[in-house]
Order: C-alpha cells, then structure tokens, then sequence
C-alpha cells in the first residue's frame, strides 16, 4: 500500500468517525433541546425533523402575521364533512350552554371548564390566516383564550412536553409542543368575525394555531391532555408538524 | 451566395476555428495519457442527485396539486373565491368545482412527506454545488457566458443553430455553447431560488419569522402561483434537455454524465 493510499485511509477512518459520533452527540442535544419530533422514525424521518429542527431554531417565539380587519376573507371557506354524533347535536340544541372541555394528563389541577367560563378568561382577538394543506386558505378574525391561560389554571407539571386536543368527533386528535402551546396566538376559539363561531368552522370551541397549516386547527374540541410521550396519541400519515 | 448563404458559411469558419482552438486547448491542459474528465465527480453526483429529487417533487407536487387545483393571486383564495386559472383536471376532494364526476382517491399524506423530503435533499445538494461551483473553476469556465467567448455574434449563431435544429457540434461535446449556458444558468440562479424562495413562503411558521418571504411575492396565495408556474417551466426546460442530450448523442453524453468516461473520436459522430 502506498504512502498516499494509507493516509487517505487514515483521514478516512478519522473523518467517518468524527462524522458518526458528531451525528450522535447532535442527536442527543438535539432531542435535549426539543427539536426532535415524535414521528421522526421511518423513510420521512429525516426531511420532517429537518423541517421542525429548523423551525424551532429560527422561529422561536414569532408572531404569525395578523391583518387589518379590510383584508378578512368575504367567504371564508368551511370544510366539513357532515356528520351525524347525537352528543353533538344534543348538545347543539341545548345551545352548547352544557359544553364543557376537560383538561387532564399531567396537571396538578384536573379541570373542566363550560363555554362561560373559558370566556371569563382573558380574551385574545386576532385576524389571521388559515391555509389547508390542500392549497386554499382565508382570512378571518378569532375570538378565544389562550391555550395557556387554560394550562396554567389547571396547573402543569414540569414534565408536561405535549398537549394533545381531542374533536368530539371520533378518533379525531392532534398535539402540539409546549413551545406552540404557550404561544401567546395559540387559541381555544369561541369568536368569529364579531359572531358566535359558526357549526362549519368548529362551534362551539375550536383551536386557533396560525403557525401551522389548518389540519391542527382542531374544531368542536372537547378534551385536552397535558403529556409527557405522544407513543399513544400520534399515528396517521400526515407529518406531526405543520408549520411545512 | 445570398445574404443568407454567406452567413452561414461565415458560421461554419467560425465553428471550425472555434474547434481548432479548442483542440489545442485541450492537448494542452490534459496529458496526453489520461482521458479528458468530461465532468466533474461532484457535478455528476449532484446533477443525479437532483434528477432523482425532481421526479420525487414532481410526482408528490402533482399529487398535492390535484387536491386544490385552482390557483389565486393575492393572499387568499379558496373555493367560494374567483380563481387566477384553473387546472382542467379531476380533484382528490369533493368541494372542488372540477367537470368531473369523480374525486381522485387523497394521497396528500405520503405525498406532501415525500415532497418536503426531497425538497431537502434538492436544497442541500444545491447549496453544495453553486458553492462549489463558484468558489471553484466550474461557474466562470462551464456556465458563464464569458468562458465559451460571449460576443453577439456567437449568440446570434448558437441561436440560429438552434433555430435551424442543427444537431450539436464537435465543439459542444468539450464545451456548453452558449444558449446551453444560460439556459443552464438560469434553471441554477433563477427558477430553483424562486421554487425555493416560494416554497419557503407557503410555510405559515418560517413566513411569522420572516414575512418579507411572503410579501415580497404578493402573498401566501400568489407564493403558490408562483411555485406551480416555476415548476412548468423546469418541466419544460427537463423536456428540452433531454430531446437536446439525445439529438447530442444520448449514449455518449450520458456515459459522460455517469462515468465521466471521455468521447472518443469513434464514437462521436
Ligand atoms: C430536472 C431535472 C434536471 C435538471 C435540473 C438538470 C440540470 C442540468 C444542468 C444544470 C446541467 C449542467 C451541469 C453542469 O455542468 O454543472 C446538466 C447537464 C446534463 N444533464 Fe441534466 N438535468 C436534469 C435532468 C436530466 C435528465 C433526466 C437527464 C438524462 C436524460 C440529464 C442529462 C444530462 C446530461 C447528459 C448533461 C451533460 C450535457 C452535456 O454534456 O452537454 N439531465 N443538467
């Protein structure tokens, strides 16, 4: 062997194992810091922990865009497929005055909160967009309480890392990270455009989440669970992360 | 000799010199044992790379599209809004307007993961050859206009050439001409930035860190345009390409492409 060849081995070797355990400690500070996605396994691993790695370190706490009231959308889409949930339209008769969204997991406080009371918190109103996935999207005005007005009455505990939100629709859920749970913009809905939040777009309690695509802007939100693991909460095809 | 006839003429002097010089320039730079590497490795690999990545964009894109396939300008647009244009396609969801009795089967799960995917790979491996590209020899020599000589009177004939659907030369299997070079530049320094750059700006969460992504361009909605028009037209630039690279003599340009493995005056007709 050659000189040249064995030094070029030598560098190899040195460089491939610098590379391999520079990925390691990478990873490990990268899932320390809450930049590792819980769907961050299987071949679209890679892009969609890229993606939200990324995010997190440029975003950091930034306010999605709000808008003057002149640019609301006139027609503001609502994408519903009809459904039939007796609790549902129950409940709808009774003009959701018996609607209450519970928060449990890890909280120091269990708590169940009516439609009244989540309007006695602070209030938030902003004109924001929603974009689907699919391609269209509006702009409306919401009316709501922060998310984390909501988490801190209900107390939660260090370890807390993900809140998950449940539609009464069946099998219906999305989470999010406490980094957009305690975004000042992240919303528990009731508003709409000066209105009461109409049927097609989640009445009577939706999420607002303009940092993300409209698929985790869960509507008719029942539940909420403060978490420490999505193992058991997270499947499905689309990326766990929304922000693209 | 018409007007047109000497012109001509006057072009094939021009090419026979041009390939004299070029000849020489190359007896010169390369020892007359190796074979002249047609491209470079890291070129080869990143154009592959590429390939591979557009096919992935462009196949999870027309999956995306098909989903929504209205488009808008502005900031907002959806089903109950007037459209810029539409695609005269079927849709993969019920509340689009298409013609069609039908609705596509939603494929936008694996489709939009692929998408983002490839769009880092395509991204990366960009950034590794402009850089390379132009911190190195490849930009000034290869791409630039200035490297094959840029006067009118070039263009004007490489332009004709094309025109006149003449097939390549000797002189392009050791050299771009000089419409093979701007189209080249401006699919690198035009149309993937403004992919890119509009791709960016559908991103709710990067556009609340940096609106100017989206403003600059009109909008969240205009963004999208945007980026589907892009994407025409670097099918259209891939279509021309690969017509180009067969009249060019597919087998040697692609070896050239794969193996880097050097014309020889046999083989190249
Ligand atoms: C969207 C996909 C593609 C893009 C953006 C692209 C772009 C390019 C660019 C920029 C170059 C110049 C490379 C340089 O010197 O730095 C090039 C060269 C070349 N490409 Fe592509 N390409 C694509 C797909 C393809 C495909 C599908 C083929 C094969 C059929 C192909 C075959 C070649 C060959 C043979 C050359 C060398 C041309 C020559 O030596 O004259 N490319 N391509």
């Amino acid at each position: 062997m050659s000189n040249f060849s064995r030094r070029k081995l030598i560098t190899t070797g040195l460089a491939a194992s610098a590379g391999a355990s520079g990925l390691a400690v990478a990873v490990r500070l990268a899932d320390r810091y809450g930049l590792i996605p819980p769907d961050y396994g299987g071949i679209y691993g890679p892009g969609t922990t890229l993606t939200y790695a990324s995010h997190r370190l440029l975003t950091g706490q930034s306010l999605a865009r709000e808008f003057p009231a002149n640019q609301i959308s006139r027609a503001p889409f609502a994408k519903l497929r009809p459904f039939t949930i007796e609790a549902y339209d129950s409940l709808r008769a009774g003009g959701f005055v018996d609607w209450r969204v519970n928060v449990d997991g890890l909280v120091a406080r269990p708590s169940s909160f009516s439609l009244a009371e989540l309007k006695g918190f602070p209030s938030r109103r902003q004109i924001t967009q929603l974009a689907c996935e699919e391609g269209w999207s509006f702009i409306a005005e919401w009316t709501g309480v922060p998310l984390m007005h909501i988490l801190s009455a209900a107390q939660t505990l260090p370890q807390a890392r993900y809140v998950v939100y449940y539609s009464i629709q069946r099998n219906w859920r999305q989470s999010i990270d406490m980094a957009d749970a305690l975004h000042p913009q992240t919303l528990l809905v009731y508003g709409m455009n000066g209105g009461e939040l109409p049927m097609g777009h989640g009445a009577p309690l939706r999420l607002s989440l303009p940092r993300q695509l409209g698929y985790k802007s869960v509507k008719f939100i029942n539940r909420i669970t403060v978490t420490d693991s999505l193992k058991q909460f997270h499947k499905g095809s689309y990326s766990w992360y929304a922000g693209i | 000799m018409s007007a047109a006839q000497a012109a001509s003429a006057r072009g094939r002097d021009i090419i026979f010199e041009y390939m004299a010089g070029s000849t020489w320039l190359l007896r010169e730079a390369v020892p007359a044992t190796t074979e002249a590497p047609r491209h470079s490795a890291l070129v080869r690999i990143t154009h592959w790379l590429t390939t591979l990545c557009f096919f992935a964009l462009l196949l999870s894109g027309i999956e995306i599209v098909i989903s929504h396939p209205r488009f808008y300008w502005g900031e907002t647009g959806n089903v109950m809004t007037p459209s810029l244009f539409e695609l005269p396609i079927p849709a993969s969801r019920p509340w689009v307007k298409t013609g069609y009795s039908f609705v596509l089967p939603d494929q936008n799960g694996w489709s939009r993961n692929l998408h983002f995917e490839a769009a880092w790979v395509v991204i990366l491996t960009g950034l590794v050859y402009v850089i390379s590209s132009v911190l190195g020899r490849h930009l000034r020599k290869d791409l630039l206009p200035g490297g094959a000589g840029l006067t009118w009177r070039e263009l004007s004939m490489d332009i004709a050439n094309h025109l006149r659907c003449e097939r390549p030369g000797e002189r392009e299997a050791w050299s771009y001409n000089v419409v093979q070079r701007l189209a080249y530049l401006s699919v690198i320094f035009v149309l993937f930035p403004l992919a890119i750059w509009t791709g960016f700006a559908m991103s709710p969460a990067l556009v609340s860190a940096f609106p100017v992504l989206a403003t600059i361009v009109g909008g969240h909605q205009s963004a999208r345009t945007i980026h589907f028009v892009v994407s025409v037209l670097l099918v259209l630039f891939l279509l021309v390409h690969i017509v180009m690279v067969c009249r060019a003599g597919f087998r040697n340009r692609m070896r050239a492409m794969i193996t880097s493995g050097a014309l020889s005056e046999s083989e190249h007709t």
